[in-house]
């Protein structure tokens, strides 16, 4: 009865400014109305991307390719690792893309606070979508890295290359869309915890290279021993690289448990990470 | 009956001292090894101990309770620390209250910096959208207020030039000219109209009047220059140590904070070098002078912190040159609250004939000369060899003009017309007619 008089009283009220004590006031009909602001961002990454370099969104193409290299160079010819008898190119040049997006939605995400503080102290707005806004930022990279991809794709198979694609080809955009949600989910868990923690900062470039290691970005999972394999469940992008191998080259070992596993874990990591991410909103300025 | 359209109930904000966190990982986690071990946390301040371990809290707003209605222009002054940006970053929400509540009807938009999220790297048009749709406007509604916003801020021909090659005026001038624009019911504005140029400053005045008056909006306005608050607003407020002190008219309420006391005293006495604390390049054995007291003083002869724009105004230093100095340079800095110098006046008597002795010097600052304002009296003394004394800010003032007929500016309609200018000389003017 109480709480329904002070709704009541509320009802005449635009905006009741009150503390809050709750984890999670996700505003969803408010995030909405700043759908502009979230594309002004994008555009604005975009556009300083390409007005503080030279090579501009060559960028984007340079990266990719001259990792594969790399990687075919010290993998493949050096180490001598397998492909599961894909080209070698091919297979590195893949694994290469998607992991660059979720690093990129990683790396990007993971000081929220710390770079924007100066904005967020001075005027609101959902501070959700500026992880949200890097996130999209990195599909358009991703898109574009995924087109040199598929050249090289047809390239090869034009040459007759034993790649066999299937009709998982189909799913990938709920694959870049899985990785989207895990790169947020992380990112905000990680920028609430360098919100609190500066110095994880610099700890990010190295978890994100031994996350790569742990996952069969330069290496198939049918390489890994058997013993090891179960670590690998619990490693979502594992499932995430191995299911786009199998679409568009035919080969990776993936099975349902794990693809099962990967998506709750997403799910998981999302809900705590924006869990973590408005919590830390409301206290942040007072700590800065 | 007016209507209500900010209703604060029992707001309370705290802060906490003391140790909130190391800022790093590792640190917290030596801290907390520490603990365990029931051994001195390494990160303790010596001789915080006690503190820190209390966690002492602090109220940076304590019980505020206002109303505000609907088409007024709410004035908010207080000492600095006193509570007045905690209350408007909650309005903003920026931050949360510790408990209490504020309700509010209407769009509000808060403008606790000019151009927030400006990237210099962009060019005039994107930072307007950027900077629109931060602070909550959509798409469309730049679009209608694109070329009006341009107009505004007078960067027509930069519009498309990035923002870094702006200069500052123009870039706090598109800053302002964004919000100014973003339609609000309620307005709150935080000193922003302390930036720009004199020009740009008279526009924004203007605007948030008209606003005010013509589209009955709410404007709460937070500023250190008195003048601005009585000429613009209808209500204000003082804060002061987290409560509100005084509400009031606006003319009321800067009475009573002038007199408080808190702009700053009339009167200083100074115990400067010790032992200790030689000025610099002094010959060795010398003593260096001595400023013991500087006031200003009204032609009564009484410490005065607010004058009439037709009053005379004294200031005194009284001071002691050891022997062995003489003909020491004396001068003192008038400083506007705009942090504009406005003279520096020279004891020149005291350059040609200053022998050893204690002095007590008078300088008599013509009436209808300052402009109404605050002002901050700085002193130095030097010879030609090191700086005796370099004190800023010592004594304060505020002069008041109260449109009487024989004053500078006689009549004139307050804050509308009068070009804002350092001084306001009343000069003479002869007028024959022919």
């Amino acid at each position: 009865m109480a709480e329904h008089s002070v709704k009541e009283q509320h009802r005449n009220w635009d905006l009741v400014i009150k503390p809050s004590y709750g984890w999670l006031n996700l505003n969803l009909r408010e995030l909405l109305k700043y759908k502009d602001l979230v594309y002004l961002l994008v555009k604005r990454d975009f556009v300083i991307f390409y007005k503080q370099t030279i090579l501009g969104p060559l960028w984007y193409i340079i990266q990719p390719l001259v990792n594969t290299v790399i990687f075919n160079l010290i993998f493949g010819k050096i180490a001598k690792l397998s492909t599961d008898g894909i080209p070698p190119f091919l297979f590195y040049l893949s694994g290469t893309v998607v992991w660059a997006y979720f690093a990129s939605c990683l790396n990007g995400t993971s000081n929220t606070f710390g770079k924007n503080a100066n904005i967020f102290s001075k005027v609101y707005f959902p501070r959700i979508t500026v992880p949200i806004s890097i996130v999209l930022a990195g599909v358009f990279q991703f898109l574009i890295q995924f087109t040199i991809f598929f050249g090289f794709y047809l390239y090869f198979i034009w040459n007759g290359a034993d790649i066999r694609p299937n009709y998982l080809v189909l799913i990938l955009p709920l694959l870049v869309l899985q990785m989207a949600i895990l790169g947020l989910g992380f990112g905000a868990l990680i920028s609430s915890l360098t919100a609190k923690y500066r110095d994880l900062t610099f700890a990010m470039p190295f978890f994100v290279q031994i996350w790569m290691f742990l996952t069969p970005v330069v290496y198939p999972l049918s390489q890994v021993p058997e013993e090891y394999r179960i670590i690998y469940m619990f490693n979502p992008m594992a499932s995430i690289v191995e299911l786009i191998r199998v679409a568009f080259l035919g080969t990776g070992s993936v099975s349902l448990p794990m693809i099962t596993l990967s998506i709750v874990l997403t799910m998981v990591v999302f809900i705590l990470g924006l869990l973590m991410f408005s919590k830390t909103e409301k206290s942040f300025i007072d700590t800065v | 009956m007016p209507e209500t359209v900010i209703k604060i109930e029992n707001l309370y904000k705290e802060y906490r001292l003391g140790v909130i966190g190391h800022g790093t990982l590792y640190r917290d986690l030596q801290s907390w090894w520490a603990r365990i071990r029931q051994k001195e946390d390494p990160n303790t301040l010596i001789g915080y101990e006690n503190r820190i371990i209390k966690n002492e809290n602090i109220l940076a707003l304590n019980n505020i309770n206002l109303e505000i209605n609907k088409g007024e222009i709410l004035g908010i002054i207080g000492a600095n620390g006193a509570g007045k940006s905690t209350l408007l970053k909650i309005l903003s929400r920026v931050t949360t209250p510790t408990s209490g509540l504020i309700k509010i009807k209407g769009k509000i938009a808060s403008l606790l910096e000019v151009g927030t999220g400006f990237h210099t790297e962009l060019t005039g048009r994107e930072n307007i959208y950027l900077n629109g749709s931060i602070n909550g406007m959509g798409r469309n509604e730049i679009n209608n207020n694109f070329d009006e916003i341009v107009q505004f801020a007078g960067v027509e021909q930069f519009i498309d030039t990035p923002v870094k090659r702006y200069s500052s005026g123009m870039y706090v001038r598109l800053g302002f000219a964004v919000a100014a624009y973003l339609d609000p019911e309620i307005l709150v504005v935080d000193e922003v109209l302390a930036v720009g140029d004199i020009e740009f400053q008279k526009k924004a005045i203007g605007k948030m009047e008209s606003v005010s008056k013509e589209l009955n909006r709410t404007v709460l306005l937070v500023s250190h220059r008195m003048s601005t608050i009585q000429t613009l607003c209808d209500r204000a407020i003082i804060i002061d140590n987290g409560t509100i002190k005084t509400i009031g008219s606006a003319k009321d309420v800067v009475n009573e904070y002038m007199n408080l006391g808190k702009i700053g005293s009339g009167e200083r006495k100074l115990d400067n070098h010790s032992k200790t604390n030689k000025p610099k390049g002094l010959m060795p054995g010398k003593e260096p002078i001595k400023v013991y007291l500087i006031r200003v003083l009204n032609e009564q002869e009484k410490v005065c912190t607010k004058f009439n724009v037709r009053d005379n105004i004294i200031v005194e230093i009284r001071y002691k040159i050891p022997a062995g100095n003489s003909n020491p340079n004396i001068l003192f800095y008038f400083n506007n609250d705009r942090q504009q110098l406005v003279f520096v006046s020279f004891n020149n008597e005291m350059y040609k004939n200053g022998t050893a002795g204690i002095y007590n010097s008078r300088c008599l600052v013509p009436k209808d000369m300052l402009n109404d304002g605050q002002y901050f009296v700085s002193l130095i003394i030097h010879d030609n060899r090191s700086v005796h004394i370099r004190e800023n800010d010592l004594v304060s003032f505020t002069v008041m003009d109260d449109m009487n007929i024989n004053g500078s500016r006689g009549e004139w309609v307050p804050g509308k017309k009068w070009p804002d200018a350092t001084v306001r000389p009343k000069l003479i003017w002869e007028n024959k007619k022919e």
